[in-house]
């Protein structure tokens, strides 16, 4: 089950491991993206650091930790092809952590709230 | 009346945020020597009066001498065409070309000018240029910096001492950590260098031919480098590339340098601009502006401002940096240098350069007075050792009529013998025979 922050990143957590996004909401305001900026594996942050970067053709943004913890995996096919984003921003993952405290995954909003949180930007 | 936006209001509410009560306070840091003394500025002048001031100011210039001047600066041959050109009022444009449909000519010449240091470096990409060589070399640093996320830089000791300067002072309030190795003779102090390597080092910045003329092989060192995933950053005066290592050859990260040498005049130091190169995976870290080449919706080539996501007027304060300007008639000029001369004419010109300088080192090298400093080869400047003072050599060259070297007494502790002499392609043989001539008659 995903959730959301309200810098727009989703998260699924399975055990202690973070597969992290960015929403749909998210992509569709950037607009086309032409490139991403994946972390080192074994970078670290904590909840809300900056652990990523992406550009687009009208913006660039940090993507920020939905949770703290390590960088265990990147998705490097995002490197020669970041636009896969664009097609299909919820079902394409940019990084996996390792999770320092799961129980921060709670603080995240579900669906509906984050749906909710969206139309009132 | 004066035009200021903000009330007496503002500037009271202004000046309380940052806890002072008078303006003037902001000007505390400017010592009241430097500061204007009246704004009483006098009557205006006629054309033909200030005509005829700056006449009598330039004529207080002595341009008869021979130059044998360099440390950075050159005085090459450049050709009219040069000039003609680069005066041409579609070029002086005013500033940035971000408005592509209105701007083709001068983006067009500015990807010239990037293909051109493509060619001339070896690397695959560059910049439409920076201010000079010191903030090239800066701005090199701080790439490094980003690249690797190390924070610790050292600095040659053969590296030009006034780049150092910049380094200092361009990151002084940067958390970086700058080692800058002890000058010991014109060769690099391997022992040193590979006692400081290690995964903690961001960058080691060379330069070749180093700031004595001095050539060396740095291909073993940037491996050295590359084990410790630690950036390789050559600084290089460009003509020299026509006959030594390139950066790409070298497989060196970054190549940074000044550009005067490319058809630019010696002006008291200016203008000038920088060269800042790099390997493609590293763009998205160069700074300043960069021109591309694509097609517009009719499919015609049209070049336009690229990857501009890195700069400050989109990713604000997380920019690679707020470099947002660059030097764009200098690098026109260096643009019709390179290419009235092509890739042999300009190979051929190192090489002259290179032939002239070790002729008069050899001739000099055979006087009694005079000891050469470089163990090395070099390229086309060299270091004397004289018998007499830096100041006193000078003036005494001066009255026969050349302008000798630059002195390097100020610039480096025990260097009061020590004078860096160059020549360039300009320099006669004729000169040459003369200039020893004169050495021998001082000596």
């Amino acid at each position: 089950m995903k959730k959301y922050t309200n810098e727009h990143e989703w998260a699924e957590l399975e055990g202690d491991i973070a597969t992290i996004g960015l929403s749909n909401y998210a992509i569709d305001e950037l607009g086309d993206i032409t490139f991403v900026e994946l972390p080192e594996i074994g970078a670290s942050a904590a909840k809300g650091e900056s652990i990523a970067f992406i550009e687009s053709v009208k913006a660039a943004s940090d993507i920020y930790a939905p949770l703290g913890g390590e960088v265990v995996e990147v998705n490097m096919d995002l490197e020669d092809t970041p636009e896969t984003l664009n097609e299909d921003a919820e079902g394409t993952w940019i990084l996996k952590m390792k999770v320092s405290d799961i129980s921060e995954f709670e603080t995240l909003m579900d669906k509906a709230a984050y749906s909710a949180y969206t139309q009132t930007l | 009346m004066p035009y200021t936006p903000h009330t007496k209001d503002d500037v009271k509410r202004m000046l309380a945020q940052i806890g002072i009560k008078e303006e003037s306070e902001l000007f505390d840091y400017i010592p009241q020597s430097l500061r204007a003394k009246s704004f009483d500025l006098k009557e205006g002048l006629s054309e033909f009066e200030v005509y005829e001031d700056f006449k009598e100011m330039a004529s207080k210039n002595d341009t008869s001498k021979v130059c044998f001047l360099g440390g950075g600066y050159y005085d090459h041959i450049i050709p009219s065409a040069v000039d003609a050109l680069s005066s041409r009022s579609e070029f002086y444009t005013a500033y940035t070309p971000y408005q592509a449909e209105a701007s083709q000519g001068t983006l067009q010449a500015l990807y010239e000018y990037q293909s051109l240091v493509c060619e001339l470096t070896n690397l695959e990409v560059t910049n439409a240029s920076m201010y000079d060589g010191g903030s090239a070399m800066a701005e090199a640093a701080l790439m490094a910096i980003r690249i690797t996320k190390r924070d610790k830089i050292v600095v040659d000791s053969g590296v030009n001492p006034i780049y150092k300067k910049i380094l200092k002072t361009y990151l002084a309030y940067h958390d970086i950590e700058v080692i800058f190795m002890e000058t010991v003779s014109d060769k690099v102090d391997t022992k040193t260098l590979t006692s400081l390597i290690d995964d903690s080092v961001a960058a080691y910045i060379f330069q070749n031919p180093n700031f004595f003329g001095s050539l060396e092989d740095y291909s073993e060192i940037v491996k050295s480098l590359h084990e410790v995933k630690a950036l390789a950053i050559m600084s290089a005066y460009p003509i020299a590339l026509g006959v030594i290592k390139t950066p790409g050859e070298l497989d060196a990260d970054i190549y940074c340098g000044d550009g005067q040498s490319l058809g630019n005049y010696l002006g008291f130091g200016g203008p000038s601009f920088g060269i800042l190169a790099t390997k493609q995976k590293y763009v998205r870290n160069l700074p300043g502006r960069i021109v591309g080449l694509t097609n517009d919706r009719n499919d015609k080539r049209a070049y336009v401002l690229t990857l501009q996501a890195r700069e400050q007027h989109i990713r604000r304060a997380k920019a690679t940096s707020n470099i947002c300007s660059n030097q764009n008639l200098m690098t026109l000029r260096a643009t019709i240098f390179m290419s009235l001369l092509g890739k042999d004419g300009f190979a051929k010109l190192a090489l002259q350069n290179y032939n002239n300088a070790n002729y008069l080192k050899t001739q000099l090298a055979e006087l009694s007075a005079v000891k050469i400093f470089n163990q090395n080869a070099t390229f086309n400047e060299f270091v004397i050792e004289l018998p007499i003072t830096c100041d006193e050599f000078l003036d005494r060259m001066s009255e026969k009529g050349f302008f000798a070297g630059l002195k390097l007494d100020h610039l480096y502790e025990n260097f009061e013998n020590r004078v860096l002499v160059s020549v360039t392609e300009k320099r006669t043989k004729a000169q040459m025979d003369s200039f020893v001539a004169s050495v021998k008659e001082i000596l």
